[in-house]
């Protein structure tokens, strides 16, 4: 599995959604099952997922799937493989 | 590591006023009602910090002061305070939510660093049940669980300790730095008791802690006894902390050798006369006045609380700037006139 397909997994696992629903254009707290009880449960699993330690700004700063992937390109997750 | 407590008071004022005056601008154009007590008021310009308007923090319980308009509110947050019944409506857009979030992540990592630090929550999950609507305590409690990884909950749903689980953290992250967070009454009832009886090793702990010291009071536990005994079980690192839901995202917070809170940059404190309104001169008590640049979306950027405090000092302690302790309520028949005088004007 691409590590695109893996982070769109953790999204959808976390966030409690169909394994078929689009998740590419989710934002914090447009959609309602991103909540700020979601988003903690949404960091531990993706720090599982990739084995990174996101720092406390980046989990603010996490506010799309977009900029989930902008985050974890910083700590070396390669989504272009 | 990075901070927000940075400014000397001088050069804190000098920024806060242009600030808070321009937002003062900004509110009068947008809030109808914060306009019409401005006029009453006859408010023109302030030349000091000290001289902005304040609004009684009890007026976002009668009324609703909102900036922006209403297809640009993201989120209400709501809060009955210590009387119960009425309810602070606060509105905000999504700026205003994203900037309060961002401050106080700031704030806390001045004293936590940019890691965040396995955490204890002094608190039961089942608080969080419902989902939609969380108490004041649960959206408190969420907002900090951002600062801490591996999160274990010191109660059960029952609301009684769970030791097992606690030794198990202690065990698996108690060598290294790790963070608490609960509300003092809480902490007080349910970590310090426990660690005492069960012989828990909190000396890597940094306590993060707020809520009324009221329920501690009528146990004749003051704030130097609560730190005093918490450095028996080794918890040395402790930081209480000032804050209103009408400020979101404004914490004044303990400084390292505790005693007295802190104002971030961009943030501060007036300490008023309750009879004259006049400043008070730093060691007399009066009613805290809370200033912050955060309230862009709500004219909440000055407020008078309805608690009493004392500035210790200014530019004299572990961070620049003032440093005060909360003192208490003043009883509430005494500030009832002044709210009243302002619905009248609004």
């Amino acid at each position: 599995m691409s590590n695109l397909q893996r982070l769109r997994e953790a999204f959808r696992t976390s966030l409690d959604l169909p394994a078929d629903a689009p998740v590419d254009d989710l934002q914090y707290q447009d959609n309602e099952k991103w909540d700020s009880l979601a988003h903690m449960s949404l960091v531990a699993a993706l720090e599982d997922e990739f084995s990174v330690m996101i720092d406390t700004d980046d989990v603010i700063n996490m506010s799309s799937f977009t900029e989930a992937v902008n985050i974890l390109g910083k700590y070396g997750v390669d989504f272009n493989e | 590591m990075s901070s927000v407590f940075t400014l000397s008071q001088a050069a804190k004022e000098e920024i806060l006023l242009k600030e808070l005056s321009a937002l003062t601008e900004h509110h009068r154009e947008n809030c109808e009602p914060y306009a019409r007590i401005l006029a009453a008021n006859g408010y023109r310009n302030a030349t000091s910090v000290e001289g902005l308007p304040w609004l009684p923090v009890r007026l976002f319980k009668n009324l609703e002061l909102k900036s922006i308009p209403d297809d640009e509110v993201y989120k209400v947050l709501t809060s009955s305070g210590t009387t119960g019944g009425e309810v602070s409506k606060i509105y905000l857009d999504k700026a205003a939510a994203a900037e309060q979030t961002r401050k106080l992540g700031a704030t806390v990592q001045s004293v936590l660093g940019p890691k965040r630090l396995p955490m204890i929550l002094v608190d039961t999950k089942a608080m969080l049940k419902d989902r939609k609507s969380f108490s004041a305590r649960g959206a408190g409690v969420l907002g900090m669980s951002n600062f801490g990884r591996n999160h274990v909950w010191a109660l059960d749903n029952e609301g009684h300790v769970d030791v097992e689980a606690l030794k198990g953290f202690l065990e698996q992250y108690g060598k290294e730095p790790f963070l608490i967070f609960g509300f003092t009454y809480l902490v007080w009832l349910h970590l310090y008791e426990v660690a005492l009886d069960n012989g828990l090793d909190l000396s890597n702990g940094i306590l993060i802690h707020s809520g009324g010291w009221k329920k501690l009071v009528d146990q004749a536990v003051s704030p130097e006894e609560f730190r005093k005994r918490l450095a028996a079980v080794g918890l040395t690192q402790v930081h209480n902390y000032y804050g209103m839901i009408e400020q979101i995202g404004t914490i004044f917070l303990e400084g390292a050798s505790g005693g007295s809170l802190y104002c971030p940059d961009f943030a501060d404190v007036v300490i008023r006369d309750p009879e004259t309104w006049a400043e008070q001169p730093v060691g007399k008590p009066g009613l805290i006045e809370v200033i912050s640049t955060l309230p862009t979306s709500y004219p909440g950027h000055v407020l008078l609380t309805e608690d009493l405090g004392v500035v210790h000092g200014v530019d004299d302690g572990d961070w620049p700037g003032k440093r005060f302790s909360v003192l208490g309520r003043l009883p509430r028949a005494e500030a009832r006139g002044c709210s009243d005088t302002y619905r009248e004007a609004a």
